[in-house]
């Protein structure tokens, strides 16, 4: 009476379920899944970085093993040196994501809440966004040379533009009609901003943030490297001059961390501030 | 469309630029400081520096690259894209991977990259790859999870399997992500391309501009840094034309569906 | 042309299982016009889905001209609910129609022959460059209608089409269906909630319990062939199965395979005999 198909389907009786199908009793909680295939996953990464320099396909002078590595990331870590570049690399950091935030976030309401300087600065965003910020590489250098202020320009002109686009993106979706409530009421613009658009924008600053808190890193580290600003990028050139190839590993893993320690924290904050805001907007930075 | 409307359209967008331009111009004329030179200089810097040979023996070495190194992240971003974003378990096992390299911010790979390749053109392209393919990878894979499950219950229902599905389901739906993937990349191709020619190279838009600095040709550095703006500028209006083009489906799905 | 045989459906979530369909039996003649209704939560669409081979049974199974279906068999086209989404809106209207003749292989001429007599045939001839999200819903409708019926498919199964559409588009589309199926001769399966249209649509409405799910009762509707929205909705013998219809659906909601109240029987119940005039 039963054919092949004595099948059982994960799924909820929306009458979704495809795919493959387990027998029941075999399967693992479906939330350990996904984790320990991710874990299976940087496993292999690392096995495949330790087996592949000994193999000699790739010559170890190019990519040490992975537990060389490590090891040098192991010394990195009790040395002084480090420890102040990071903080170099995070003071930078930090302050340039400050300063953009709270221009882009100015900016970006003033130029909302007057029709004419929007319509009037559309097409300069356009025109001035897709200029690349290393552009100004040179002339940080010739500015302020290899210190904290070449990263501080480099780092806000980049992020300003991601708070300043999300901001402005934030602002166009305010609904029409409680600004008009709010205006027939006699809000004034200082009321209007504070009850009826800040609390629309306030999703979509917190998207420029996040944005923005990947790009400062991004251009720290960027001019740390080409520039010579003291931070981890500053060390990755030392490192890479001085022949100490494990080293350069490390510290460009210690970046990759980095990031995605920024970007976890950053995904962290905005959805803490966002847990009591009802937001139903789709991501502007996707559009 | 009368010339006056063309006017009334075109001028609003142009003014704040050209204010902006009008105000560099007048708050450097009399500089005397070395490092800001006066509009008036950039620019005639810019028509002697810019124009002739150098356009074939810099700027087109440096567009090449891009070019290649562009259109090859495009293909490795969809290719592996795809793979990620069709197969459940491939994606949970690569995930972390994937959001690790993707955090190394891509300058900093050049000194890595430099290591295997050299301080050659394939050096280059590599460091354009390393950093570009990344929003275009990221971008395919949600916009192949995101295909509509009543479309894909039709292609099934009629018979459109595999590589046909590919290329008449999943790759058009996906189409408008991806194209969101790959304006990200431009930018990022732009800023590495100049960035790994201020590494290491022999010519280029980068290496000349970093030359001028070094040797503090300073209105000549600055004239590169405008040229910069404006290549910026225009492969992005050149992207947005392609879009409009190949997108034209969905921004009339959009409209639509806007429209009450 | 289509049996369905004990067919079962259950539903493993994380903590419960749902059994949508418990026991379902029954079969569709080659050329018949057969509705399914009843109750909202019955499991129709899954039932459906089961038939299209899009979902596996969990027990029992479907033949399509004696052969088991596993997995969207040739010779069956879908038309869904959510017409929207089951167009390509990257493509205009004739190419939506001729997607699925490719994998057929026909030949250009051919091809084109079948796309451009099924678009006349819906009414949509001029409108073939259109793109889906220019049209109407209706019209939209009318595409996947076109896109089945130039498939030239056994058997059509229909979804609920007219669910989403306005109620004067639904008649006319009602009435488009049943042309259709006397002028091409083909099965269609029509899956509805609504229980006039059932009647007046269907040679036989196949009336469903609640879940978990088995056939409450299968009504031949002894219409006449000839029907159209005005005359044949204002008979007394459209009132009287409609009146038999809705009967059986509120006792449907109450029953289900639970209680055992199973009659996977062809013949009319003793309540529905015609009543002389």
């Amino acid at each position: 009476m039963t054919p092949a198909a004595l099948t059982t389907e994960a799924a909820g009786p929306a009458g979704a379920g495809t795919g493959p199908s387990e027998a029941p009793g075999r399967r693992l909680p479906e939330r350990a899944v996904a984790p320990l295939r991710g874990l299976a996953g940087l496993a292999g990464l690392v096995a495949v970085l330790e087996v592949l320099p000994h193999t000699g396909l790739v010559s170890a002078d190019y990519l040490p093993p992975a537990s060389k590595t490590l090891r040098a990331l192991w010394q990195l870590l009790a040395e002084n040196t480090f420890w102040t570049a990071l903080g170099d690399t995070l003071t930078g950091w930090g302050l340039g994501l400050a300063i953009s935030v709270v221009a882009g976030v100015a900016a970006g309401l003033v130029i909302g809440t007057v029709p004419v300087l929007r319509a009037v600065t559309a097409s300069t965003i356009e025109f001035l966004r897709p200029i690349p910020s290393v552009a100004l590489i040179p002339v940080a250098v010739l500015l302020y040379g290899a210190d904290l202020r070449s990263k501080l320009l480099l780092v806000v002109y980049a992020a300003f533009w991601q708070v300043l686009f999300q901001v402005l993106a934030g602002i166009q979706d305010v609904d029409p009609v409680a600004d008009d409530t709010a205006r027939s009421y006699r809000l004034g613009t200082w009321g209007r901003l504070r009850h009826v658009m800040w609390p629309t924008a306030l999703p979509y600053v917190m998207t420029g943030v996040r944005l923005a808190a990947t790009v400062a890193l991004i251009l720290a580290v960027t001019t740390e490297l080409v520039i010579g600003a003291p931070g981890v990028g500053h060390e990755i050139a030392v490192a890479q001059t001085s022949g100490a190839v494990p080293q350069v590993y490390a510290l460009v893993l210690v970046t990759g961390l980095l990031g995605v320690a920024v970007n976890l924290v950053a995904r962290a904050v905005e959805r803490r501030a966002l847990h009591w805001h009802q937001s139903v907007r789709t991501d502007a930075a996707a559009s | 469309m009368t010339v006056l409307a063309v006017l009334r359209r075109v001028l609003p967008a142009l003014g704040l630029p050209a204010v902006l331009f009008a105000v560099w111009w007048y708050a450097t004329a009399d500089s005397t400081d070395f490092f800001v030179p006066p509009l008036s200089t950039i620019l005639e810097a810019f028509g002697k520096v810019w124009t002739g040979e150098r356009l074939l023996s810099d700027v087109v070495p440096s567009l090449l690259r891009l070019a290649a190194g562009y259109l090859l992240a495009v293909v490795v971003g969809v290719g592996l894209g795809l793979l990620v974003g069709l197969r459940r378990a491939v994606r949970d096992v690569l995930e972390p991977v994937l959001e690790l390299f993707r955090a190394i911010p891509p300058p900093v790979l050049v000194p890595v990259i430099m290591l295997f390749a050299g301080i050659g053109d394939t050096m280059k392209v590599i460091v354009i790859v390393s950093g570009c393919v990344w929003p275009i990878l990221l971008n395919t894979v949600e916009g192949v999870r995101a295909v509509d499950e009543v479309l894909s219950d039709t292609c099934r229902s009629y018979g459109i399997t595999g590589t046909a599905r590919l290329r008449h389901l999943v790759l058009r739906a996906a189409s408008p992500q991806i194209v969101t993937g790959m304006r990200q990349s431009l930018s990022i191709g732009i800023i590495l391309m100049v960035i790994s020619e201020m590494f290491a190279a022999s010519n280029g838009l980068g290496f000349t501009i970093v030359q001028f600095q070094r040797s503090f040709a300073i209105p000549e550095m600055w004239s590169g840094v405008l040229l910069l703006g404006i290549l910026g500028f225009l492969l992005s209006l050149l992207f947005r034309f392609a879009e409009n083009r190949v997108l034209a489906w969905y921004h009339g799905l959009r409209r639509a569906r806007r429209a009450p | 042309m289509l049996d369905v045989r004990n067919l079962r459906k259950i539903y493993t979530g994380r903590n419960r299982n749902v059994e949508a369909l418990r026991n379902l039996t029954f079969h569709i003649g080659a050329g018949e016009l057969v509705c399914l209704v009843g109750p909202s939560g019955c499991g129709k669409t899954t039932l459906l889905k089961c038939i299209a081979g899009l979902l596996d049974p969990t027990d029992g199974e479907v033949l399509l001209e004696g052969r088991p279906v596993e997995g969207p068999p040739p010779g069956m086209a879908v038309v869904f609910q959510e017409y929207g989404r089951s167009l390509f809106a990257w493509m205009n209207v004739r190419d939506n129609v001729a997607l699925p003749l490719r994998r057929k292989k026909l030949g250009k001429a051919r091809t084109r022959e079948l796309v451009d007599h099924a678009l006349e045939v819906v009414g949509l001839a001029d409108a073939h460059q259109a793109y889906p999200w220019q049209l109407s819903g209706g019209m939209q409708q009318r595409v996947a209608i076109a896109r089945a019926v130039a498939f030239e498919p056994k058997v059509l199964l229909m979804d609920e089409p007219f669910a989403a559409v306005d109620a004067q588009t639904r008649a006319e589309l009602e009435d488009l269906i049943r042309r259709l199926w006397r002028e091409l001769g083909v099965t269609v399966l029509f899956v509805t909630h609504d229980i006039d249209e059932a009647v007046y649509l269907g040679q036989r409405t196949i009336i469903l319990s609640t879940s978990p799910t088995v056939v409450q009762e299968d009504v031949t509707i002894d219409l006449p062939d000839e029907r159209d929205q005005l005359h044949t909705r204002s008979s007394p013998r459209f009132a009287e199965l409609r009146a038999h219809v809705y009967e059986q659906i509120q006792r449907a909601k109450h029953h289900s395979g639970d209680t055992g109240d199973q009659m996977a029987d062809r013949t009319p119940g003793p309540t529905l005999q015609k009543t002389e005039h």
